[in-house]
C-alpha cells in the first residue's frame, strides 16, 4: 500500500528507516544507536535532524522508527527499545508519562494546523470552508477516531459548521491520496501535507483551522540506553537548527 | 495413519498450535463484561449490517458470473480457456490493495470506465456499490475454482446421456450438470461469501470509508484499534466466530 498508493493497513506497519550511516568508525570503538521513535508526519524533518546528529555525532547512528503516534505508544509500552519518542499530539504523549515511560518532562516543538487540499486546478471551485458544504461536493476528512479528524471536529465546530463528507479516513495520508488521485474534489489535511504533495494539489487556507492547532511534544523514553544522547537529539530538535528544518516542511512555531 | 512415521506428530502438533494459539489469545483479550454494549453500539450494529449486506450480494454477484465462467473452463476445449483460467486466478494472488488500486483506475471518477459514468451521472467512488465491486473482485476465483473442479471430477458421462435421449443443452446444463455440483457450488459460494466479509485492502483503497456507506466490519475494527482497542477485538471475535460458522458449514457441504 505504500509506493502507488499508500494502503491504511500497511500504515500500521513500521518503517524502520536508518536514515544514513555515521562517520568513519574508529576499529573497536562500538558504535551507538540512538533509538528515535517520531509521529509519520515528522519523517522528513526529522531524517533530516538525524543526518545532521550523525555528522555531529563521530559513531552514532540514529534509526528513524515511523507510524501513527498512538501505535507508536503501543510499542514503547510494549517494549520496543525507543530512546526519544516525538508525538503529533499531546494526548498519546499524555498516554505516555501516564504509563511512567517518559524520563523527562515533554517539550512542546511544533505545530501543525489544517488546510484544504484540492487536486490541481481545484475543479470544484472551492473557495473556503463554507463552501465544503456545497451539494455534490466530494469532501473527504480524516475520521474523528485519528488524531487528525478530532482536529477537523475541533475546525467545524469554530466555524458552526457540520461538514457532510463522502469518506472518513484512516490517516491524513489517506485523505490526501484522495485528493492527489482526483477521486475526492476536497480534503482537510495538514498545512505539511500540501507542501509535502508539490504540484499535485492546492491549498487554500482556513483561518477558522487555528482554533484545532495540533501541538507537537518530544521527550526521552525511561529506561533509554544512553539518556544522555537522546536528551541531545531533543535539544537539537527543540533548539535553533530543529526549529529552522521543520519551519522548512512547513511546520508552526510552538 | 499407523504407516506413518510417529515424528510427524510433532511439527503436525506446533503447525496447529501455531494457528489456534492468536486465536486463543485474541479471545482471552475480550471484555467479556463490556461484549455486549461494544458489539451493539451504532457503529459496530452500521458496520456488521453493511458488511452482511455487501457479502451477500458480493455471493449473488460471484454466482451470477463465475458459474458461466467455471463452466467454460470445464467444459470447453478451446486454447483459450487456458489463458482465462490464469486470469481468473490474478485476483487470488494480487495483494488485495494492488486490486484496489486497479479498480480505482477503472471504475474511479478518473477512471477507464468512470469518466463515462460520471458523465451520465454514476459516481461508485464511495458509495456502498464500490464495496461489493471490491469484494466481488477478490471473491470470484474461490467460486470458479471449488466449482470448476467438481464439474471437472464430475464428468460428462450424465451430460451425454441425457443429450442422447434428446434433452437440449440448457435443459442438461439445469438438470444434470448443476444438480451435481450443487454441493460444490453452494461450498463455492460460502467460501467466496467468507471471503467478501473479510476483505480490507481493496475496500480501503478503492471505496474509502463511511459509517452505513462504505465502512464495513474489517475497516472498523481497523479504526477501532486507533481508539477504542477493547472494541476492535470484539468485532474481531464476532468475525472470528462467523469465519468458524462458514468453514464448518463448507466442510460439512463438500464432505460426500
Amino acid at each position: 500500500m505504500r509506493t502507488l498508493i499508500r494502503p491504511a493497513a500497511a500504515a500500521a506497519a513500521i518503517s524502520l528507516i536508518a536514515a544514513g550511516c555515521g562517520g568513519v568508525e574508529e576499529p573497536g570503538t562500538e558504535p551507538s544507536t540512538l533509538q528515535v521513535f517520531a509521529a509519520a508526519s515528522l519523517q522528513e524533518p526529522f531524517e533530516e535532524l538525524g543526518e545532521q546528529f550523525e555528522a555531529e555525532h563521530e559513531g552514532v547512528i540514529v534509526e528513524l522508527t515511523v507510524a501513527g503516534s498512538s501505535t507508536l505508544v503501543e510499542q514503547i509500552r510494549q517494549g520496543a527499545p525507543a530512546d526519544v519518542f516525538a508525538s503529533a499530539d499531546t494526548e498519546n504523549m499524555d498516554e505516555l508519562t501516564e504509563a511512567g515511560l517518559a524520563a523527562s518532562d515533554p517539550v512542546d516543538f511544533t505545530t501543525n494546523t489544517l488546510m484544504i487540499a484540492v487536486p490541481a486546478g481545484n475543479p470544484a471551485s472551492v473557495e473556503d470552508l463554507a463552501s465544503l458544504a456545497a451539494e455534490d461536493l466530494n469532501l473527504v476528512v480524516c475520521a474523528p477516531e485519528v488524531p487528525c479528524g478530532a482536529a477537523t471536529e475541533a475546525v467545524e465546530e469554530a466555524a458552526g459548521l457540520e461538514l457532510d463528507p463522502v469518506s472518513e479516513e484512516q490517516s491524513v495520508t489517506d485523505v490526501l491520496n484522495k485528493v492527489t488521485s482526483g477521486e475526492a474534489d476536497a480534503g482537510l489535511v495538514y498545512v505539511t501535507d500540501v507542501a509535502k504533495a508539490g504540484d499535485a494539489v492546492e491549498g487554500i487556507d482556513v483561518p477558522e483551522a487555528q482554533q484545532a492547532v495540533n501541538t507537537y511534544p518530544i521527550t526521552t523514553v525511561d529506561g533509554a540506553a544512553d539518556p544522555e544522547l537522546g536528551q541531545e537529539f531533543v535539544d537539537l530538535v527543540t533548539g535553533e537548527t530543529g526549529q529552522e528544518v521543520l519551519a522548512g516542511y512547513g511546520f508552526g512555531g510552538a | 495413519m499407523s504407516s506413518l512415521p510417529r515424528w510427524v506428530l510433532l511439527p503436525a502438533g506446533l503447525g496447529a498450535l501455531f494457528v489456534v494459539l492468536p486465536l486463543v489469545a485474541m479471545a482471552a483479550r475480550v471484555e467479556w463484561r463490556d461484549f455486549w454494549s461494544l458489539l451493539t453500539s451504532q457503529s459496530s450494529l452500521a458496520a456488521l449490517g453493511l458488511s452482511l449486506q455487501t457479502s451477500l450480494s458480493s455471493a449473488a454477484a460471484c454466482v451470477l458470473l463465475g458459474v458461466p465462467m467455471a463452466l467454460l473452463l470445464a467444459r470447453s476445449e478451446a486454447r483459450a480457456t487456458g489463458l482465462l483460467r490464469a486470469l481468473v486466478l490474478i485476483p487470488l494472488v494480487l495483494p488485495p490493495v494492488v486490486g484496489g488500486i486497479a479498480l480505482l483506475y477503472t471504475f474511479g471518477r478518473q477512471g477507464l470506465l468512470g469518466r463515462h459514468l460520471e458523465v451520465m451521472g454514476v459516481q461508485i467512488a464511495f458509495s456502498t456499490t464500490a464495496v461489493v465491486l471490491a469484494q466481488t473482485f477478490v471473491a470470484l476465483p474461490f467460486l470458479v475454482l471449488s466449482l470448476e473442479g467438481a464439474l471437472r471430477t464430475a464428468g460428462t458421462r450424465y451430460e451425454e446421456a441425457a443429450s442422447s435421449l434428446g434433452a437440449r443443452p440448457s435443459r442438461v446444463l439445469t438438470h444434470v450438470t448443476l444438480p451435481l455440483v450443487l454441493p460444490a457450488l453452494l461450498s463455492g459460494t460460502v467460501l467466496s461469501f467468507a471471503r467478501a466479509l473479510g476483505e480490507f485492502g481493496a475496500t480501503i483503497t478503492f471505496a474509502g470509508s463511511l459509517q452505513g456507506t462504505t465502512r464495513t466490519l474489517p475497516l472498523e475494527i481497523y479504526l477501532q484499534r486507533e481508539s477504542d482497542p477493547d472494541a476492535a477485538v470484539a468485532l474481531s471475535f464476532v468475525l472470528m466466530l462467523v469465519a468458524i460458522a462458514v468453514i464448518a458449514l463448507a466442510h460439512r457441504r463438500r464432505s460426500p
